[in-house]
């Protein structure tokens, strides 16, 4: 009984967690002058949603991520993780960010195993990590070290690193941004299956519109600097989706309508 | 498709084998130790054919060595196909040898046999092997005091300097309080100490100690801090957001990405220390290499301090060789990002 709910258990470690965004602005100072990035975001999620955020580069959908991850705390506003005020950094809500950022003194499985060894677990949860690298399909790869691999295998140990944690909440920030299209559509394949698998909460800033709607279930389409919530955009169609999909195709005249690109389409 | 070119059928339309590719093939192999060889014998001969002009007692053995070496060259590059790896190294290095064996010669007949070089500062080398001999113990005791001084100073050195430039770079207030002073007095020569140390210290060892230790703490300080300072923050954020304490910041991401700096410190520092050491030596403390030189010149002893000072260059090149290697494993996953 004990040891069939700890199987359950270790094969659906994570479902995931909501997510409450309260009026959360935040701004930057430059040179003494204030400059504002996010202005009254509100934004909930439910647990196990995939939820893309959409909007034109260095409009602040970056910085909300970082508040989110609890790097850093906003100027007004709340964010909660399943009813639990967000103040700091914590391994159930991990970032996979642009760069890979593994470090080149680690080997790849070390680089995976940071998570654990960071929380002082590592010892006895050694088989997660070689669970973490099967999953991205780079167990052959656990002695190389970082500059020994291609950008999208970095990018692989890079998402292993963050599930090895069993996040409950996944935050994706344009992860696959300087991949080229041929790994980067192979990827977003994987991500779609670790989702559906895992069942975390996922939340992926992107510049790609066509990525967020392959991808995600619901989309959010950011103003201009300072980023204001312009559009939520629900996207109810199964997985696996198909890019020629008329459905998407008029999904995505309308975002790039509403980014004011409707005139290039 | 398959593409010839055009020396395929030469070569193949002349099965006549040339001796003089064969002939060619075994001077460019084993040339190099048939000269090492000659350049060996010769100062054998040099040795044993003329008479010396002054009082030694080892020229005889000396010969004898030479001509000893001379067959090492001569059979170890010619049969070094039989000898594995010692033979391939004999042959990498027989050039090396021709041009010892030369210099050798020309010193043996400018000093001991002809005078061209004004005598006694200019002692032959039978004289320096003399001094091996005769006055061992009293250069062992020298070389043993000289690394037991260098290797404490030098340890403490670089552990306080490594400490507090982990310190400086990770913490402002540390940096707020230990920068003014690090910029004041770190610029300074330890060697500026030297007269203030030796009556401020209960011994001359500590105060030598100190000094090493100074000379040592600067440099590594500035290029630990620098390391830590430079470590990029996205590598704090990942760690940060997988649950890591300040503690795992410091230890497995600010350091390990800083110890490339750690070591270029490192090295500057011994380099540095060097110097502290033997001008310590000669000043103040009653043993080792610098107490012998100056030791030497009092008694016009110039084979002893020829003799002190390939030691001391040996000792010097042998702490940074192993410094070098203790670089190369702490550091092999710079392989291939960095050109070493």
């Amino acid at each position: 009984m004990v040891a069939a709910a700890l199987a359950e258990a270790v094969t659906h470690p994570a479902a995931g967690a909501a997510l409450d965004i309260e009026q959360v602005s935040h701004a930057f100072d430059i040179d003494g002058a204030e400059l504002p990035v996010l202005s009254d975001v509100s934004l909930s999620v439910e647990p196990g949603e995939f939820v893309a955020l959409l909007g034109p580069s260095g409009c602040g959908k970056s910085t909300l991520l970082r508040l989110v991850a609890g790097l850093d705390r906003p100027r007004s506003g709340t964010l909660r993780e399943d009813e639990v005020r967000i103040t700091r950094p914590h391994p159930s809500r991990v970032v996979v960010f642009q760069d890979p950022t593994l470090f080149p003194w680690r080997t790849v499985w070390d680089n995976v195993a940071l998570g654990l060894e960071a929380q002082g677990i590592l010892k006895s949860q050694r088989q997660r990590v070689d669970d973490a690298l099967d999953l991205v399909g780079l167990a052959s790869f656990r002695n190389a070290y970082p500059h020994q691999l291609s950008g999208g295998m970095a990018q692989r140990v890079a998402l292993a690193r963050a599930l090895v944690n069993d996040p409950k909440i996944l935050i994706l920030d344009e992860p696959l941004g300087k991949l080229d299209s041929l790994t980067r559509i192979t990827m977003q394949a994987e991500l779609v299956s670790l989702w559906q698998r895992k069942g975390f909460t996922t939340l992926l800033v992107t510049h790609d519109a066509e990525e967020a709607l392959v991808l995600a279930n619901r989309v959010i389409v950011f103003s201009d600097r300072p980023a204001r919530v312009k559009a939520d955009i629900r996207v109810d169609r199964p997985y696996p989706r198909h890019r020629g999909d008329p459905y998407l195709a008029d999904l995505r005249r309308q975002i790039l309508g509403l980014l004011g690109l409707d005139a290039t389409w | 498709m398959s593409t010839y070119s055009l020396s395929d059928g030469v070569a193949s339309g002349a099965p006549r084998v040339s001796r003089a590719p064969v002939l060619a093939g075994w001077v460019r192999e084993s040339g190099g130790g048939v000269l090492a060889s000659i350049a060996w014998l010769a100062f054998g001969l040099s040795c044993l054919w003329w008479e010396d002009v002054g009082d030694w007692s080892r020229t005889h053995s000396l010969g004898i060595a030479a001509f000893i070496v001379a067959a090492i060259a001569l059979f170890g590059t010619v049969g070094a196909d039989y000898l594995g790896s010692a033979g391939r190294g004999l042959r990498k290095r027989a050039p090396w040898l021709v041009a010892l064996g030369a210099f050798l010669t020309l010193w043996e007949v400018a000093t001991a046999k002809f005078a061209w070089l004004p005598l006694p500062f200019f002692p032959p080398p039978q004289s320096i092997i003399e001094v091996y001999t005769d006055d061992l113990p009293k250069l062992l005791d020298s070389v043993f005091a000289s690394v037991k001084l260098q290797l404490g100073g030098y340890l403490i050195g670089a552990t306080v300097g490594f400490l507090t430039g982990v310190s400086i770079g990770w913490s402002r207030a540390v940096g707020y309080w230990v920068h003014p002073v690090l910029r004041f007095i770190g610029p300074l020569p330890a060697t500026a100490w030297l007269p203030i140390a030796f009556f401020t210290f209960p011994s001359s060892w500590s105060a030598s100690t100190f000094l090493i230790a100074l000379a040592t703490g600067f440099p590594v300080t500035v290029l630990t801090w620098s390391g830590v300072a430079s470590v990029s923050n996205a590598y704090y954020d990942v760690a940060r957001t997988l649950g890591a304490k300040p503690s795992f910041l410091v230890l497995n991401v600010a350091i390990p990405a800083a110890l490339p700096h750690v070591f270029v410190g490192l090295f500057m520092g011994l380099g540095s220390s060097f110097a502290v050491l033997v001008v310590a030596e000669m000043i103040g403390v009653k043993a080792g290499l610098g107490w012998y030189l100056q030791w030497a010149q009092g008694w016009a002893a110039y084979a002893n301090m020829y003799a002190a000072l390939i030691v001391m260059s040996l000792l010097c090149s042998g702490a940074i060789t192993l410094l070098f290697s203790i670089r190369d494993r702490l550091l092999v996953w710079q392989k291939g990002t960095v050109k070493w």
